[in-house]
């Protein structure tokens, strides 16, 4: 009864915030709506006894992802007019879409049913039952080749992003750090041995 | 008094539970508070004795005169929530109001899976860890929003420099704890620290020397503090982030958070690294007496220990470059925590120091 | 060689420890700063504090309203307004400093040809409403009868280098 009265409000929020996400005016609102909307889909998962993914959704999207969503929309002078002249152009292709994807997720949830009973609630877990060890050893186990094949991708991704925007300027003065710390005390300073002036 | 127990009888376990729960909660914030407030005067006392100075020694208990300075916490505390607090006309007003307590609830919130002493923790959950990393990532926000709601530019060149800082730092932060996690094979940290037990040379700090090195220089860059707190940078950019805020403002969004994060950083070394509660004389002496036990005691000072580092740092060198910091964190402790795991994966691998069978 | 050492003093922060320990043993030093209501810097007689006018010890004011002080003051805080007393002689009927625009530069003194205007050693004062600042004729003598001794005492001991 508790479990399902959290759930409702928690995703009334949850689609509330989402609304949120494309109706404000301000990009920054609209990210932090976001933020709140990951929150929500968080506590959904921890009441249905997913801790481990709901730590990790904060972990990874609320922490870093978003931050850096929220850098870049701060520095962006973003131009509102602009973004919505073709709104009534593109508003058919836009409900269309909204469409299909409506009709996908009733196909899966109504019709597949994906073999879980959706309206029954989840079975309790086992007492000591540990979510991170079971999800580490499906994923280095079952799952060992996507997940490195996951990660080989996400390496070339980020190899490739640093070489996309990392670009030498001949001739460019700044300060090389590296040959600033490696400096030591007998390359600058010399002690020398003056002589005291003679008395003429 | 029996009615009241009569009453506390009558109520249904689960209400007891609450009840206890929420008092538990009100226990370890109001120690936290309090132990903010007497971590500010001991920064300004050490700080002070480090330069020949004497710190405040005006504001005393009663009049106590070996009391001397000791409200004085009370007192800037009093004084901060008296004054105004002055909203920037051209500031976004809800965001500017929402960002301290952004900045707060997590500092305060992370408290909940810390174990204090064997018997007592508010949340024994499994991945107490991620929860703990988690919640430390959500501060930046709280202050990139108070950086750009502020309208203005120092207050927004403050948050920028200090969310890069942020979450270059968490990276290496994070390394280092799966350094912690490789050793301990758990993510509970009342597990970690009990996959110490020992003597000092059974700690982790012993075997993961440079992933702890890595860890509280990463923290001390992660609460913004000394060497590393450029977002304040006050000899260019006035005082960073929160340049406008002012009176209980200020308060919440700076000196509690910032000081909540230093003890958490803090507590939760000595709790990866320096075997937690575990009593360092263990073995050294009989076994019955207080001071080879576990107990709160232990923990408490070796955190006090840790923050009077925070404090010693903080007097001794001048501020980092802003590109050094980035090169710190991005070039140096990042490689240093990837080769240092990879050594404990072979260490693992073949059985040695703390893995040997 | 050296290069392995700095690699050493690099990984294991050597020279960031040896910094620490010079702040550590300072920590354990004696403290240098003066308490300062309880405890008081010493001060010299020359120090140059509040205004004061003096009188003769007839009790006769020593100010002939010259504006010497007026002329030389480069703050341009003293205002002088002078008639001829009863007596016959030159006084003045108004002699104001104002607090504010003065830095205490000791001009006004030295240029004083019958050390009549001094500045004393007080330095703790203050004002709590607008216009204190101004320093009129009554209160800059009653200063100066009330500090007489000391201001006596300064001058002679500063004599002998005049």
């Amino acid at each position: 009864m508790l479990t399902e009265i959290l759930f409702y409000a928690f995703a009334a929020v949850l689609i509330g915030a989402a609304i949120g996400v494309i109706t404000s005016r301000n990009p920054v609102h609209s990210v932090l709506f976001l933020v709140l909307c990951f929150f929500n889909s968080a506590v959904l998962w921890l009441l249905i006894e997913a801790e481990f993914l709901a730590i990790v959704l904060v972990l990874v999207y609320v922490g870093a992802v978003m931050v850096l969503f929220l850098f870049v929309v701060m520095m962006l002078d973003i131009n509102i007019e602009k973004l919505r002249e073709g709104f009534v152009r593109n508003a058919p292709l836009g409900v269309l879409i909204a469409l299909i994807v409506v009709i996908e997720l009733y196909y899966v949830l109504w019709v597949k049913r994906l073999g879980v009973d959706v309206t029954g609630g989840v079975a309790p877990l086992p007492e000591g039952y540990s979510n991170t060890q079971a999800v580490g050893a499906v994923l280095y186990t079952e799952y060992v080749y996507p997940f490195q094949l996951a990660a080989v991708v996400l390496l070339i991704a980020i190899v490739a992003a640093i070489s996309l925007t990392m670009r030498k300027r001949p001739g460019l003065k700044t300060q090389d750090v590296a040959a600033q710390v490696a400096v030591r005390r007998e390359d600058r300073v010399r002690l020398v041995k003056v002589a005291p002036e003679e008395e003429k | 008094m029996d009615n009241l127990l009569s009453l506390w009888n009558g109520l249904t376990p689960e209400l007891q539970s609450v009840i206890v729960t929420t008092l538990q909660i009100v226990g370890v914030m109001l120690a936290v508070v309090i132990c903010v407030a007497f971590l500010t005067l001991a920064e300004r006392k050490v700080i002070g004795f480090m330069q020949l100075r004497h710190g405040p020694n005006r504001i005393a208990i009663f009049g106590l005169p070996f009391l001397r300075g000791v409200a004085q916490p009370f007192a800037d505390v009093i004084k901060l929530l008296l004054k105004e607090v002055l909203v920037p006309s051209a500031a976004d007003k809800k965001l500017f109001m929402l960002a301290p307590l952004i900045v707060l609830v997590p500092a305060l919130a992370a408290w909940a899976v810390i174990p204090f002493s064997p018997e007592f923790v508010l949340a024994d959950i499994n991945a107490g860890l991620l929860y703990v990393l988690a919640l430390t990532s959500l501060g930046v926000y709280g202050v990139i929003l108070a950086g750009w709601a502020a309208n203005s530019k120092y207050a927004f060149l403050g948050a920028m420099r200090s969310a890069a800082q942020m979450v270059a730092y968490e990276i290496a932060m994070g390394f280092a704890l799966v350094g912690v996690l490789m050793a301990a094979g758990s993510l509970n940290l009342g597990d970690i620290v009990r996959s110490q037990e020992g003597g000092p040379l059974a700690w982790h700090w012993f075997w993961l020397f440079p992933l702890f090195v890595v860890y509280f220089i990463s923290g001390v860059a992660e609460t913004n503090r000394a060497p590393f707190d450029v977002a304040e940078g006050e000899s260019e950019i006035v005082a960073g982030f929160h340049v406008e805020y002012s009176g209980a403002a200020f308060a919440t969004l700076f000196a509690l958070p910032e000081y909540a994060n230093m003890m958490l950083v803090a507590t939760l070394a000595a709790l990866m690294f320096l075997g937690g509660w575990l009593s360092p004389l263990q073995g050294y002496v009989p076994d019955e007496w207080f001071l080879a036990q576990s107990s709160f005691f232990w923990l408490f000072l070796k955190v006090g220990l840790l923050l009077f580092v925070f404090l010693w740092i903080r007097a001794t060198f001048p501020r980092y470059r802003y590109d050094q910091i980035m090169r710190l964190g991005w070039k140096v402790l990042i490689p240093v925590t990837l080769v240092w795991i990879a050594v404990e994966g072979v260490m693992v691998w073949l059985k040695i120091g703390p893995w040997a069978p | 060689m050296s290069n392995v050492r700095s690699l050493f003093k690099t990984f294991f922060l050597t020279e960031l420890l040896v910094g620490m320990s010079v702040t550590l043993r300072q920590m354990f030093a004696r403290k240098i700063t003066i308490r300062y209501p309880e405890e008081k810097a010493p001060q010299s007689p020359r120090f140059r504090g509040l205004h004061a006018l003096r009188r003769y010890p007839n009790g006769q004011e020593r100010c002939i309203a010259c504006k010497l002080c007026e002329a030389v003051c480069p703050a341009l805080a003293i205002t002088i307004d002078s008639d001829v007393s009863e007596d016959g002689t030159r006084r003045t009927t108004r002699y104001d400093i104002d607090l504010f625009k003065c830095i205490y530069c000791g001009f006004c003194e030295e240029a004083c040809p019958v050390d009549a205007i001094v500045e004393t050693r007080i330095h703790e004062y203050h004002m709590e409403n607008r216009g204190e600042n101004i320093m009129t004729k009554d209160k800059l003598l009653a200063i100066g009868e009330r500090y007489e001794a000391m201001i006596a005492a300064d001058k002679a001991a500063d004599a002998r280098y005049r």
